[in-house]
C-alpha cells in the first residue's frame, strides 16, 4: 500500500518534470537550442495564472487557456527578439543566453510578486479521494490527467496538422524545409511559443502541489536531467525521463539516508551520462564528420 | 601603426611583443605593487578579491576559453579547493604545503570529473558538471564530521613567511604573488604543446585529432589544470572569507564565473583580467545604486542575480567577444584613424552548425 502511494505522488510529481522536459526536447529538436530558462517560463506561467486567477477573479478555464496564450506570445516573442539574433552562433552562448534570461525572470517575477509564496485558487487543491485505502489528491490527478491529454493533443498536432508536419521537417533538415518553402524562422518562433505554452501548463497543474515563488523555476535543472535520460530529442523519452526520476525521489526518500532524493536526480543523470549518454529512446546519433 | 620587425626567432616566444608593452605592463606592476601605499584596507580587501577571482577565472578561462569545454560546476572546485585547505591547516600542515596539496587534489578530482567530458559534447558536459556541482555540495553539507554540515567551518589562522596572513596588506601581496605567477603560468602553458593542443581541440575535435592530438588526454588535462588553478583560488578565497559555509558556493557561483569569462572575454588571459574587476566591481555599484535610487527600485529581491543576467544577455547580443574583444576594437580605431572598416569585425552569419546525423 505505502508503495503504491509513493508511486501515485512519484508519478504526479514525475509528469510535471516531464512536462518541463518536454518544452526543453521540443525546442532542441526544433532549433537545437537548449532552453536553460524553460523552469523559469513554468514560473512566470504560474505567476500570470495567479494574477488572472487570483486578482482579476476569471472563472479556472479561462484563466488556463488565456494564460497558455499569454505565455505562448511571450515565448515567441523571446525567440524574435532574443534568441534570433543568435542564429549561427555556438550552442554554448545560447545556453548562457538562456541562463542569464533564466535570472532576469526571476528578477522580474520577484519585483512584481514579491518573494512570498502564493497559493493559485484552483479547483482541484486541497480535495481529496480514497481508493481502497489509498489517499489521492485531485490536484495530482489532475497532473496526470492534464500531462497525458497535453500529450496527446501534441501528438495528434504533429501527426496530422500541417503546421505541426512543417515542424518536423524543419526539426529533421533546416536547409532542406527552407528549400521546400515551409517558413522556418515562423516555425521555430511558433515552436518556442508552444514550449512556453506547455512550461505554463505545467505551472498552472504544479501550483496546488508546490507554492508559487519566484524560486520555483529551480526545479527546471530536474527536469533537464529528465530529458536527458530520456534521451535528449525524443517527446516520449521526456514523459518517460521525467517519470523515472519523480518516481526514484519518492522512494529514494523514504528507504535511504535522509537527504539523498534531492541529489537522486543528479546521480541517476550522471549515471546515465557514464553508461548510455544518448539516452533510453536515442534519436540524435553524435556527427562522425 | 605599430610594426614589429623580428630580427631573431627568440622574438616569436618573448613574452612581450615590444618596449611598449613592456613598459605598460611595467607600470601596472609598479601600480599593483603600490597600492597598499595609498588605499585604505576596506580597498584592499576588495582588490584581493578581484585578484581570486582572476585565479579561478585563469582556471576557468583555460577551461571554457581555450579548450572550448564549458563547465557549470567550478564552483564545487572553489569549494573542494577552499575546504581541503582549511581542513589541512587545521591538522598543522604549514600554509606552503597545504595550498599545493589542495591545489593537488582538485587537479585529481577534476581529473575524475573529466573523464565523462570525453563522450560528452557542449550542453551534455554543462549538464553533468552542474550535476555533480550538485552532488559535491550536498556531500559538504552532509559530511559533518570533516566539513560542519551547514554550521560550517572556521578557516585556521595561517601565517606566510611568519606574517599573519589576517592582516590586509600582507593578504593583498600574498593574492598578487599568486595572481602573477598563475597568469605567467598559463602564458607559457598556452605556448607550450599543451596548450596549442587544448585550441586544436576548441577549433575542430576532428582536426585535432587527424593532427594526432590525443583527444581523451587533452580534454582530460584541460579539466584537472583548470580545476587546480580554481582550488587554489578556492584556497585563498577560505582565508577572504574566513568561515566556510555550504552556501558560499552555490550553482551561482559558478555562474558567476562563467559570467566573467564571458563578459571579461572569451579566449584572452586580459579577458580573466577584465572579468574579475567586472565582478569585484559590480556589487559595489549595485549597493551605490540601492542607497541612490528609489527604495521601490533598490529593495527588489534578487536584484543582483537579475542585473548579472541582463548583463549576460546583452554581452552575448552585442559583444559576444566581451570586453576584451571592445578594447581590440578601440584600439584598432586608433590605430587605423581615418581608414578604420567598420565592417572588420563583422560577425558572420551562417546557418546553424548541426550536430546531428540526419
Amino acid at each position: 500500500m505505502e508503495v503504491l502511494q509513493l508511486l501515485i505522488s512519484g508519478v504526479s510529481q514525475g509528469c510535471v518534470y516531464g512536462l518541463i522536459a518536454l518544452g526543453f526536447v521540443l525546442i532542441y529538436k526544433a532549433t537545437e537550442m537548449v532552453n536553460f530558462a524553460q523552469g523559469d517560463i513554468m514560473m512566470l506561467g504560474a505567476f500570470v495564472a495567479f494574477s488572472l486567477g487570483n486578482l482579476a477573479g476569471l472563472p479556472f478555464v479561462v484563466v488556463f487557456v488565456l494564460t497558455l496564450v499569454i505565455m505562448g506570445a511571450l515565448g515567441m516573442a523571446l525567440e524574435r527578439g532574443l534568441l534570433r539574433p543568435m542564429i549561427g552562433e555556438p550552442p554554448f552562448a545560447v545556453l548562457m543566453l538562456t541562463i542569464g534570461l533564466g535570472f532576469v525572470i526571476r528578477a522580474i517575477a520577484g519585483a512584481i510578486w514579491g518573494n512570498q509564496p502564493r497559493a493559485l485558487d484552483s479547483p482541484f487543491a486541497g480535495e481529496i479521494v480514497e481508493l481502497g485505502g489509498l489517499i489521492i489528491g485531485y490536484e495530482n490527478i489532475a497532473i496526470v490527467v492534464g500531462t497525458a491529454l497535453l500529450c496527446a493533443l501534441l501528438f495528434l498536432f504533429f501527426r496530422f496538422t500541417r503546421i505541426g508536419i512543417a515542424m518536423q521537417a524543419a526539426s529533421q533538415n533546416q536547409l532542406a524545409a527552407f528549400y521546400l518553402g515551409i517558413p522556418v524562422k515562423r516555425v521555430f518562433s511558433l515552436v518556442w511559443g508552444i514550449s512556453a505554452a506547455i512550461a505554463a501548463a505545467a505551472g498552472i497543474l504544479v501550483a496546488p502541489v508546490s507554492l508559487i515563488d519566484p524560486l520555483m523555476g529551480l526545479v527546471g535543472i530536474k527536469a533537464f536531467a529528465a530529458a536527458i535520460v530520456g534521451g535528449f530529442g525524443s517527446l516520449p523519452g521526456a514523459i518517460v525521463g521525467g517519470l523515472i526520476i519523480g518516481i526514484a525521489e519518492q522512494f529514494v526518500g523514504l528507504y535511504l539516508p535522509a537527504g539523498l532524493s534531492e541529489v537522486s536526480a543528479f546521480v541517476i543523470l550522471l549515471a546515465m551520462l557514464f553508461l548510455r549518454p544518448e539516452g533510453i529512446f536515442a534519436t540524435l546519433q553524435q556527427k562522425k564528420v | 601603426m605599430r610594426f614589429v620587425l623580428k630580427t631573431n626567432y627568440g622574438q616569436d616566444v618573448n613574452l612581450f611583443l615590444h618596449g611598449g608593452q613592456r613598459f605598460w605592463y611595467g607600470l601596472l606592476a609598479v601600480v599593483a605593487l603600490a597600492a597598499p601605499l595609498g588605499l585604505d584596507t576596506f580597498y584592499l580587501g576588495e582588490f584581493a578579491l578581484v585578484y581570486i577571482w582572476a585565479i579561478a577565472g585563469v582556471g576557468l578561462m583555460l577551461l571554457v576559453g581555450y579548450t572550448g569545454l564549458v563547465s557549470l560546476g567550478h564552483a564545487a572546485f572553489l569549494a573542494i579547493g577552499a575546504y581541503s585547505h582549511a581542513v589541512l591547516l587545521e591538522k598543522g600542515v604549514p600554509f606552503f604545503v597545504s595550498v599545493p596539496l589542495a591545489t593537488a587534489f582538485c587537479a585529481v578530482v577534476g581529473y575524475i570529473v573529466g573523464l565523462p567530458a570525453l563522450r560528452m559534447t557542449g550542453i551534455y558536459l554543462a549538464v553533468a558538471t552542474l550535476a555533480f556541482e550538485r552532488i559535491a555540495a550536498w556531500v559538504i553539507e552532509h559530511w559533518e564530521s570533516v566539513t560542519g554540515g551547514h554550521f560550517g567551518m572556521r578557516v585556521p589562522e595561517a601565517q606566510v613567511f611568519g606574517l599573519p596572513l589576517d592582516t590586509p596588506v600582507t593578504f593583498y601581496y600574498l593574492c598578487l604573488v599568486v595572481l602573477a605567477l598563475c597568469l605567467l603560468a598559463a602564458m607559457n602553458l598556452l605556448r607550450s604543446p599543451t596548450g596549442r593542443a587544448f585550441i586544436a581541440v576548441r577549433d575542430s575535435e576532428i582536426s585535432a585529432q587527424s593532427m594526432g592530438i590525443d583527444l581523451a588526454r587533452t580534454k582530460c588535462s584541460a579539466f584537472a589544470i583548470s580545476a587546480g588553478f580554481t582550488g587554489l583560488a578556492g584556497s585563498l578565497f577560505a582565508h577572504k572569507i574566513g568561515y566556510l559555509a555550504p552556501d558560499a558556493f552555490t550553482v551561482q557561483t559558478s555562474i558567476q564565473l562563467l559570467l566573467m569569462v564571458v563578459v571579461g572575454g572569451l579566449g584572452s588571459l586580459h579577458g580573466v583580467i577584465y572579468g574579475a574587476i567586472f565582478l569585484g566591481l559590480l556589487p559595489q555599484v549595485i549597493a551605490f545604486g540601492r542607497d541612490v535610487l528609489p527604495s521601490a527600485i533598490g529593495e527588489i529581491p534578487g536584484l543582483e542575480p537579475g542585473l548579472f543576467g541582463l548583463i549576460l544577455v546583452l554581452f552575448l547580443i552585442f559583444e559576444p567577444l566581451g570586453i576584451y574583444g571592445r578594447w581590440v576594437k578601440i584600439r584598432l580605431w586608433f590605430d587605423e584613424f581615418p581608414l578604420y572598416r567598420k565592417a572588420t569585425y563583422k560577425r558572420q552569419r551562417s546557418y546553424l552548425r548541426t550536430e546531428r546525423v540526419r
